[in-house]
């Protein structure tokens, strides 16, 4: 039985070992490239690439759902992992804001799927899929639950302030699906958390209680990127190599450093400071921009397709986002 | 080396430029360096010289960077 260090400052003993047996995506319909942002933006396409790394992202409109998005990605999931909905004995939503303040997007998911299982979102912003499977695990671990589906579903075009050039070019819409069930695969997670609105935060509307005089207004997402920036790059470069030790691996013997989708720029700096080539970092940021939690699930079902994820093959997951979260993982597929 | 000799050898890393053409009273316009690019410059220095650096909009020269450095390290 693989050892696996949660947090490597609080060893826990051993147990039952979690493993991802399939993954699942889902993205709108809808692409905006630059050149459309450039039309009521004073930005432009060059700004953009050499900023972000974006070329364009996918946005739900119409009658597209969040939750009916979030259920595509777990039907495809469920698909290739030969499972039917009935078998699935827990669903794990993360999503930065569901597609209702209640119920949870996971119960709507569920209610598409036809499955019949408890649901739980979870909300721990970008670094979202690494908590859900930190949480999957737990869950496993207790012998209560056989099958989790973790489902990250993000709407980030929701909430981004259209009119600020600054954010709404970096973010987009997706959903990612990771069927999980007891088994070697996850060889170490670690999740952390320093709380810290003010860089990157938003504020739901507050309703009209007659009672309350200080109800906030809505406010969409804020970030201030150069602090962003510099957090992200230091905490997953650390991340990276603690999970790495913990796990015993060196960067050499990593296969793919799949991490959050945030930034080109970030991606690079962490690259470099790893001293790892380039295809060892996939990336999808260039057509999906940054999806929030939902870039990292859906990159590895991505790479499934194409094949470039193979079974065996050792991954080191990161993330980083909104709390401020990180989360990092040593998984092998 | 000298706080400026430091900061200009990063600066030189981080743009792969001659670093013989950095002087402290240049911006970060003047050297090419857009604000993610002067925001992992802050982080570099911040490894290499054990120092804090808050990025703000006071930071505009190379000597603005020198002189925060320098006062962290009395």
């Amino acid at each position: 039985m693989t050892r696996r260090f949660r947090n490597p400052k609080h060893k826990r003993k051993e147990c039952e070992p979690m493993k991802i047996v399939a993954f699942g995506h889902a993205l709108p319909k809808r692409s905006i490239t630059n050149a459309e942002l450039i039309r009521f933006l004073d930005t432009s396409d060059e700004w953009i690439q050499t900023h972000t790394g974006i070329e364009s992202r996918r946005v739900l409109t119409g009658k597209e759902t969040l939750s009916g998005l979030g259920a595509k990605a777990a039907k495809m999931a469920l698909d290739r992992a030969g499972l039917k909905a009935s078998e699935i004995d827990y669903i794990l939503c993360s999503t930065t804001r569901g597609e209702m303040s209640f119920p949870a997007t996971s119960c709507l998911i569920q209610e598409k799927l036809g499955a019949s299982c408890p649901c739980l979102d979870v909300n721990a912003g970008c670094s979202g899929f690494v908590y859900a499977l930190d949480v999957a695990d737990g869950l496993l671990s207790t012998g209560r639950v056989r099958r989790v589906l973790v489902v990250c579903a993000e709407q980030v075009s929701r909430f981004t302030d259209w009119t600020d050039r600054s954010t709404c070019v970096l973010f987009g819409d997706a959903a990612g699906a990771a069927v999980c069930e007891a088994g070697e695969g996850l060889r170490a997670v670690r999740v952390t958390a320093e709380g810290d609105a003010k860089p990157l935060h938003g504020w739901p509307s507050g309703g009209n209680c007659p009672f309350d005089d200080r109800i906030p207004a809505e406010q969409p997402l804020y970030m201030n990127g150069q602090e962003i920036f510099k957090f992200a790059v230091t905490h997953s470069c650390h991340d990276i190599e603690t999970v790495m030790e913990a796990s015993g691996l060196t960067a050499e013997t990593v296969d793919y450093f799949v991490l959050h989708q945030a930034n080109r720029r970030i991606l690079d700096a962490a690259r470099a400071r790893l001293k790892q080539p380039a295809e060892k970092f996939p990336m999808n940021i260039t057509t999906h921009g940054n999806t929030s939690s939902a870039c990292i699930p859906v990159l590895l079902s991505e790479m499934v397709e194409d094949g470039r994820l193979q079974k065996g093959q050792t991954l080191v997951l990161s993330a980083f986002g909104a709390g401020l979260t990180t989360g990092a993982a040593v998984l092998q597929y | 080396m000298t706080t400026f000799e430091t900061i200009s050898k990063l600066i030189a890393e981080t743009k792969d430029m001659d670093i013989t053409t950095i002087k402290p009273e240049m911006t970060f316009a003047d050297l090419g360096l857009d604000s993610l690019d002067v925001a992992e410059l802050v982080m570099n220095m911040e490894d290499e010289l054990g120092v804090t650096i808050e990025i703000s909009p006071a930071l505009k020269t190379v000597q603005d960077v020198v002189a925060l450095v320098d006062a962290q390290k009395k």
